[in-house]
C-alpha cells in the first residue's frame, strides 16, 4: 500500500511538473487519412506546421490520422481535450456532428471544423471555395482535350463536390461547347486502387483529361501512364505525372490556422463564425501552369483567376439553367452562398443523376 | 446513356487486374487457416508487401525484384506473427489485429522517402499468338505474368491441400492439433511454414498494388483490401475455387460499376458497391446453417492455441 501511494505521488508529481513546463497553448488536428496523401491531409498538416513556426515554443500542436468519420472522431477528440487541448481544428467534412457532440461536453475548448455548416458558441466553421479553382482548371480542361470528353472522379455527393462539378463544367463549356463530362462517384476521400481503376475506366471510355476530387496522387500516376491529362488535388501533384500534370488546385489553410490560433491566444477568437474564402484571401492557390498548356489558354486561365479574386467575376454567373432545364439563376445574376452552400443539384447539360 | 461505349475487352482485362491482388492475399490466408491460424494481420503484411516491393523495386530498378521483395517483406512480418502465436501462445485474433496496426505503422515510416517516385515499369507477358486474338487477346492474354501466377497459385493450392499428403497433414493439423500432435506430426513447424506462406502471398499481393496496379507508393494505399481477403477466404468456404470465383464477382462489381456510372446509367451506387459485402454476409449465413454444417469447411481448430501436453 505505501508502495503504491508513492507511485502515485511520483506520478502526480511527474503530470505536474509537464504541466509547469508546458507551452501555452496546445492545439490538435485531426485528419481523415494520413498527412503523407500528397493532397488533402498534407496541405492541413502543411498549416499544422506553419501553427508550430508562427508561435515557437508558445503553442504546442498534436495531430492525429486516419480518423474515420464516425464515433472514433469523438472519441478522438474528447481524447485530445482531456489531454489538454485549449482548441482542436476537425478537418474533413463528415466530422460535423462528432465535433458538435464533444464542443458540448468542452465549452472552454474552441472547435474549427473545416467543410461543415453548423456551428455552436465554441464551433466555427471554415471552407475554402475551391470551386473558384474549379472553374479556372476546367476552362484549361475544355482547352487541352481533344476527345471533348472529360473524366470527373468525384468522392461524396456532398455539396462541396457537386458545387465543384457543376464549377468546372460550366467553364469548360464556356471554353468549348462540344464537351462533355463523365463522373464517377466512388465514395472514398482515400483509396488509391480505387481511385486508379476510376480514372482507368474512364479512359477507357475515351476520357483524355482526368479532374479530381478525391485525396490520393494516384489517378496522376494513371494519367501519365495512359498519356492523358491530370489536375493536382489539394495540392502540386507533378512529381507524380510530370507530363501528365496540367495545373493545380493547392489548398492554402495556413494563413487561416495562424490567424485563428492567434485569435485564441489573445482573446478575440469568436465561435459561430463561418469562414469561406477563396482565390482572393489565399485559401485557394492555382497551382505553377504545365509547359504543355499553349501561352493563351494560360493567359486566359489567369485572367480568369485574377477575375475572380477581385471580386469581378463569379463562377456561377447568370443565364444557367439546372439539369432538368428549369431556370436558376437570370442573365448576369451570380448565385447566394446559400445556394451555393447547399448545392444538391446539376448545371443543364451534365449527364447523370447525383446519387442520393 | 450510350452501352457501347463500354469496352467489354478492357472491363474484363481490369476485373481480372483488380481482383488479382486480393486472390493472392486470400489463397495465403486460406493455407493459413486450413492449418488452424487467424491472422487477421492480412492487412498489415499487404501494406508491408507493398511497401518494400516498392523500395527494393525502386532501389534495384527491376519491377521483378520488387516482387521478390514484396513477398520477402510479408513474410519477414509474418514470422513476427508466427512467434508471437505459437511460441509465445498469445491470442491470435489481437495478435493479428497488432499486426495490421503494426504494419501500417511501419510501412509508413519506411515508405516516407519513397513517395512521389515511379517505380520500374512491368513488362506485360504476353501470350504468343494468343494475345492476337481480337477481344480476347486483350481481356486474357495480355496481362502481366503475376496474374497467371495467381490462377496457377490458386490450382496448385488446391491439389496440395486436397491430394497431396503433407496438404493432408496441414488440414488435420487444422481439425485437431492434438490429436495430429499425437500421431507425430510436428503442429508448430507446420503452422509456422503456413503462416510464413500467407505472409509471402499477402506481401505480393500488396506489391502487385505498389509496382503494377497503382503504381506509386502511398501511406494506407491497400485501404482495407486485406480485409476484403479476409471475408473472400470465409465466402469460399475454405476452397481455393471458389476463391477465384469470389475475387472475381468482388472485382468485376467493383469495375462494372465503375463503368456504368461513366456512361451515366441511373443506377443505386451505393447499393451496388455494398453488394460485394453483403454477399459475404450472406454466404456466412448460409454455410452456417446446419445443411451445410458438415462440408462447410472451418478447420475445428481455427484460432486456438496449440499448447503441447506430454
Amino acid at each position: 500500500m505505501k508502495i503504491l501511494f508513492k507511485i502515485i505521488t511520483i506520478i502526480s508529481a511527474l503530470m505536474f511538473a509537464n504541466i509547469g513546463y508546458s507551452a501555452d497553448m496546445k492545439v490538435g488536428f485531426i485528419y481523415i487519412g494520413p498527412p503523407g496523401d500528397h493532397g488533402w491531409n498534407y496541405q492541413h498538416d502543411v498549416g499544422r506546421k506553419a501553427v508550430d513556426e508562427a508561435f515557437g515554443g508558445k503553442v504546442e500542436t498534436v495531430y492525429q490520422e486516419n480518423v474515420p468519420e464516425s464515433a472514433d472522431a469523438e472519441r478522438v477528440m474528447t481524447q485530445m481535450a482531456l489531454s489538454g487541448a485549449d482548441m482542436i481544428f476537425a478537418t474533413s467534412f463528415g466530422y460535423m456532428d462528432p465535433v458538435l457532440n464533444v464542443a458540448k461536453k468542452f465549452p472552454k475548448v474552441k472547435f474549427e471544423h473545416a467543410t461543415g455548416y453548423k456551428t455552436a458558441d465554441n464551433v466555427s466553421t471554415y471552407s475554402a471555395r475551391f470551386y473558384e479553382g474549379r472553374s479556372v482548371i476546367g476552362h484549361v480542361a475544355g482547352k487541352m482535350t481533344k476527345s471533348n470528353t472529360i473524366g470527373y472522379v468525384a468522392s461524396f455527393p456532398i455539396p462541396e463536390v457537386v458545387r465543384g462539378i457543376n464549377s468546372a463544367y460550366l467553364a469548360a463549356k464556356k471554353a468549348n461547347p462540344n464537351v462533355e463530362f463523365k463522373v464517377i462517384w466512388i465514395f472514398t476521400w482515400y483509396d488509391p486502387a480505387k481511385e486508379a481503376d476510376a480514372a482507368k475506366t474512364l479512359i477507357s471510355q475515351g476520357a483524355d483529361v482526368i479532374m479530381q476530387h478525391v485525396d490520393s496522387s494516384a489517378i496522376m500516376t494513371v494519367a501519365e501512364e495512359a498519356g492523358v491529362y491530370a489536375f493536382g488535388q489539394a495540392s502540386d501533384m507533378s512529381e507524380f505525372g510530370p507530363n501528365a500534370h496540367l495545373t493545380a488546385i493547392i489548398n492554402g489553410w495556413a494563413p487561416y490556422y495562424v490567424q485563428r490560433v492567434k485569435q485564441a491566444m489573445d482573446g478575440t477568437w469568436k465561435g459561430g463564425v463561418q469562414t469561406f474564402d477563396g482565390i482572393g484571401a489565399g485559401m485557394v492557390i492555382i497551382g505553377k501552369m504545365s509547359d504543355k498548356i499553349p501561352d493563351g489558354v494560360k493567359k486566359e486561365a489567369m485572367a480568369i483567376a485574377d477575375g475572380i479574386a477581385s471580386g469581378n467575376m463569379h463562377s456561377f454567373t447568370g443565364p444557367i439553367n439546372k439539369q432538368d432545364g428549369s431556370p436558376w439563376l437570370k442573365a448576369g445574376e451570380t448565385a447566394d452562398i446559400g445556394t451555393l452552400l447547399g448545392m444538391n443539384f446539376y448545371v443543364e447539360g451534365i449527364q447523370g443523376d447525383i446519387p442520393k | 446513356m450510350d452501352f457501347s461505349e463500354i469496352n467489354i475487352p478492357i472491363l474484363i482485362a481490369s476485373l481480372i487486374v483488380t481482383s488479382t491482388p486480393l486472390i493472392l492475399a486470400a489463397l495465403g490466408e486460406l493455407v493459413a487457416e486450413k492449418s488452424g491460424i487467424l491472422n487477421l494481420g492480412v492487412e498489415g503484411m499487404m501494406i508491408m508487401g507493398a511497401v518494400s516491393g516498392f523500395i527494393i523495386g525502386v532501389e534495384t530498378g527491376s519491377a521483378f525484384s520488387g516482387l521478390i521483395g514484396s513477398a520477402v517483406g510479408g513474410a519477414l512480418l509474418s514470422s513476427l506473427f508466427a512467434f508471437i502465436v505459437l511460441v509465445m501462445k498469445a491470442n491470435q485474433v489481437a495478435s493479428g489485429l497488432a499486426l495490421t496496426i503494426f504494419g501500417l505503422g511501419i510501412a509508413a515510416l519506411l515508405g516516407h522517402p519513397y513517395t512521389g517516385i515511379a517505380p520500374p515499369k512491368f513488362q506485360s507477358f504476353s501470350v504468343p499468338f494468343l494475345e492476337d486474338i481480337p477481344g480476347l487477346g486483350v481481356m486474357f492474354f495480355q496481362h502481366d505474368f503475376v496474374v497467371y501466377f495467381s490462377l496457377i497459385a490458386a490450382i496448385a493450392t488446391w491439389y496440395f491441400l486436397k491430394y497431396s499428403r503433407k496438404g493432408l497433414i496441414l488440414r488435420s493439423i487444422g481439425e485437431n492439433h492434438d490429436v495430429a500432435h499425437s500421431l507425430g506430426y510436428k503442429v508448430i513447424a507446420t503452422r509456422f511454414i503456413s503462416i510464413i506462406f500467407g505472409g509471402a502471398l499477402a506481401g505480393l499481393g500488396g506489391g502487385y498494388l505498389s509496382l503494377v496496379r497503382v503504381p506509386q507508393w502511398t501511406e494506407g494505399m491497400t485501404a482495407g483490401a486485406g480485409w476484403i481477403a479476409l471475408a473472400l477466404v470465409v465466402f469460399s468456404g475454405w476452397h481455393p475455387f471458389r476463391l477465384l470465383l469470389g475475387a472475381y464477382i468482388f472485382g468485376g462489381i467493383t469495375i462494372l460499376q465503375l463503368n456504368l456510372q461513366a456512361i451515366g446509367i441511373n443506377i443505386n451506387i451505393a447499393l451496388l458497391s455494398m453488394a460485394p459485402y453483403l454477399a459475404t454476409i450472406l454466404a456466412l449465413v448460409i454455410i452456417s446453417t446446419s445443411r451445410f454444417q458438415r462440408n462447410k469447411g472451418a478447420p475445428k481448430c481455427l484460432g486456438v492455441s496449440f499448447v503441447k501436453v506430454t
